[in-house]
């Protein structure tokens, strides 16, 4: 492999469908540029006029105000027109498909579609309809990159760099998108993952991905650098996945006193929204140790970074050139 | 009168007669005759320069589509297909809408197919409308013409139900055929659980889900001395108790589908709903198990499991795409690769393809004896082309070899001393 300078680096991508397809260059890249754009946002007017002209959809079809949110802002920081559209996947059964759909935003002529979908790969069956760029904001139990992302960023903020660090993921893998972008990254980044959590929240083959399972909750903690802690989705209790949420919290919660096993200068993150008492003790959550807020400031830095760069960023702004 | 029919010069392979040898082949009023009773000066001669004559190639395991979804296939164009992938025969599951749980829609079938470039023969359900609660009337059915049971995608959860099913089969001497399928395990999967539906995040199906079914069979094969044939075959697992089962004498046959000896896990990659079927494409390991069981006789026949959607059903989210694949215009060709692979002889590909499928169905077929009907395959090993699903026969269009670069193919099908495909 010929190792790229700064100077030749270009990002290429069109698409960002998940961490997967991104290379430690990318991902330093975007971090980077997510780093100049949080510098924005600390200014009294918090706009430039870099995405103006720019026309980016929200297309929801899953609820989530966090993230939805959290591009929009990144959008309109950059002075991008946004439009929202929600639609629910029981609708979508009813008659009209991803793709009848995808037809009619193309109509409006969008840069960009942000995408949030039940179905893994739904944003990849979406760009191969649509001209625009597309933007995976969780698709299935798949991936959510601009969390991975954000997460990254958070980490690097705190310790400096990434390679070399124990990650802690504790929770439920299996149906966590969040999971496997983390995973990936951190992986890709250097980081050792190490994952916990009931087996039956334990994907197949999750070490081929680079992940060290830890039956123990405590052996995934000891000397992390990092916990993060998933959210439990409530329902679970009645798929058989866990026997109750009482039982969960007790074993593979994130307590105090677990936290006390990793190292003194251990950070603790969550991807919200927080299920306190299940998934962390509230003592956790809002202690002195928690960067849980610092994501969310992050999270909308990695955004306009990915809005930025999709859009062709630094590079004369054709949008062309997809590398995949 | 018709005219004679010369086949000259070819490769007759017949493991009917463990005939493996370069001569002629001749045809008349249908039947395979010896050339030395009849009028040889007024034939239509074919020089076939050692390429190969088979038993015409039969496929057990098809969905037609007719009737009820005749945009997706009908018995014609499916018949079509075949002739032009090579079969002569094929069996269709009984899974189109209505049903074919009664006699009035076998016998639809059956006349659908009169005139169609393929013999058909219907495969009855199991239940009535494959709802795995009541007994369809197998004896009213095998007396319109069909030839064996299953419900094929929805399958008989109910353990005593199957029992009962195979009793009564056996009464009617009708082979009960499984779509072995534990589904409270498979439920909500879409492709095999491993590596792969981790990394694409989508719900997978275990291997247990087909071997815990697959015993269950046996095991009530074994109680009630039914004749058990399990469907396309995915996994080790399952292959290791077909083994078993044999060994100890139980009257069980096994099919597998081209896909599971040439794909894995791994096309699925990039969410390709034309690498979704049920059972899902599995690991390595498994592929290269279902390539010895070819070899070793733990494994029957090769079926296609020809299963026609269109782009409606496939051009979606990948958990929401239908299962299933085309597969009777590319089966030949995928599995004269086991040959040139050296994993089976020719002898034994016809075996799987021809012979094993009429014998375990009790049909016509499967031999180039004299006095027999001259269904007849001609297979050109060398060919090579490149399969583009467009161009298919078939009215769909759902495959994962579109645009391969395949090597042998029939170049002439012959039904009944009738040439119903030709690409000499
Ligand atoms: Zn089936």
């Amino acid at each position: 492999m010929v190792e790229l300078t700064q100077q030749d680096y270009q990002f290429q991508h069109k698409h960002i469908f998940g961490i997967e397809q991104l290379s430690v260059a990318d991902i330093s890249h975007i971090i980077t540029t997510a780093r100049s754009f949080r510098e924005i946002s600390s200014r009294p007017i918090k706009k430039v006029p870099t995405l103006r002209g720019k026309t980016i959809v929200n297309l929801f079809f899953e609820p989530s105000t966090r993230t939805r949110l959290s591009f929009e802002i990144a959008a309109k920081r950059m002075s991008a027109d946004t439009f929202n559209i929600s639609a629910s996947t029981s609708s979508a059964t009813k008659g009209e498909t991803l793709i009848d759909t995808a037809r009619n935003i193309q109509a409006m002529n969008p840069d960009v579609i942000i995408l949030r979908h039940s179905s893994s790969g739904a944003p990849q069956l979406l760009a191969r309809y649509i001209e625009a760029s597309v933007i995976n904001a969780g698709d299935g139990a798949h991936e959510h990159p601009s969390q991975g992302l954000l997460d990254m960023m958070t980490v690097i903020d705190h310790k400096g760099h990434l390679d070399g660090l124990k990650i802690a993921i504790i929770g439920d893998i299996a149906h966590s998108r969040v999971a496997l972008s983390d995973i990936i990254g951190f992986t890709r980044m250097g980081a050792h993952v190490h994952v916990a959590g009931p087996q039956t929240f334990i994907p197949a083959h999750i070490s081929l991905l680079g992940a060290t399972v830890c039956s123990d909750v405590r052996d995934a903690v000891r000397d992390a650098d990092v916990v993060m802690a998933l959210r439990i989705q409530l329902e679970r209790q009645n798929d058989s996945l866990i026997p109750s949420l009482r039982e969960y919290s007790r074993f593979f919660g994130v307590s105090r006193n677990l936290l006390d096993l990793a190292k003194e200068d251990v950070i603790v993150m969550h991807p919200g929204p927080i299920n306190r008492g299940v998934e962390l003790n509230p003592d956790v959550a809002d202690g002195g140790r928690s960067v849980i807020l610092e994501q969310v400031t992050n999270g909308v830095a990695i955004r306009m970074a990915l809005l930025y760069l999709v859009l062709g960023g630094n590079k004369g702004n054709d949008g062309q050139g997809e590398s995949r | 009168m018709s005219k004679a029919i010369q086949l000259k010069n070819g490769r007759i392979i017949d493991p009917s007669q463990k005939r493996d040898e370069i001569a002629d082949l001749w045809i008349k009023d249908g039947m395979i005759v010896d050339h030395q009773s009849i009028d040889v000066k007024d034939a239509d001669i074919y020089n076939l320069d050692g390429r190969w004559i088979v038993p015409g190639l039969i496929d057990m395991h098809v969905h037609l589509r007719e009737p009820g979804e005749e945009y997706k296939e009908t018995i014609e164009s499916g018949c079509r297909a075949a002739a032009a992938g090579g079969f002569t025969a094929v069996a269709c599951m009984p899974n189109t809408k209505p049903v074919n749980d009664n006699s009035s829609v076998t016998r639809f079938i059956c006349e659908q197919a009169a005139l169609s470039s393929a013999r058909v023969y219907p495969v009855g359900a199991i239940s009535q409308e494959s709802n795995g609660e009541k007994l369809a009337e197998y004896g009213e059915m095998k007396a319109a013409g069909a030839v064996a049971l299953t419900d094929d995608g929805r399958p008989v959860i109910d353990s005593r139900l199957m029992r009962r099913a195979m009793e009564y089969a056996s009464s009617h001497e009708l082979l009960i055929m499984s779509h072995a399928e534990e589904v409270s395990l498979s439920k909500g999967g879409c492709m095999h659980e491993g590596e792969v539906s981790t990394r694409l995040g989508l719900r997978g199906i275990p291997a247990a889900a087909e071997s815990i079914m697959v015993f269950r069979e046996i095991a009530l094969a074994e109680l009630t001395g039914a004749r058990l044939h399990i469907s396309h075959v995915s996994t080790e697992q399952a292959l290791a108790l077909i083994g078993n089962a044999k060994a100890r004498g139980i009257r069980v046959t096994a099919e597998t589908a081209p896909h599971y000896f040439t794909l894995t896990e791994l096309a699925v990659l990039g969410y390709n709903t034309h690498a979704k079927m049920n059972p899902p494409l599995r690991t390595e390991q498994d592929r290269q198990a279902i390539r010895t069981a070819l070899r070793d006789g733990t494994l029957d026949a090769i079926a296609t499991d020809h299963a026609p959607h269109s782009i409606l059903q496939k051009d979606v989210e990948f958990n929401m795409a239908a299962n299933g694949i085309v597969g009777l215009e590319t089966s030949l060709s995928l599995s004269l690769a086991l040959v040139r692979e050296g994993v089976i002889d020719p002898a034994r590909l016809v075996q799987l393809m021809s012979c094993a499928p009429a014998a375990i169905l009790g049909v016509a077929g499967g031999s180039l004896r004299i006095g027999g009907v001259a269904d007849v395959t001609v297979v050109d090993p060398e060919r090579q082309f490149t399969f583009f699903a467009e161009k298919s026969y078939s009215k769909s269009r759902n495959t994962p070899f579109d645009g391969w670069k395949l090597q042998g193919k029939a170049v002439m099908t012959m039904l009944a001393g009738r040439i119903t495909y030709q690409d000499l």
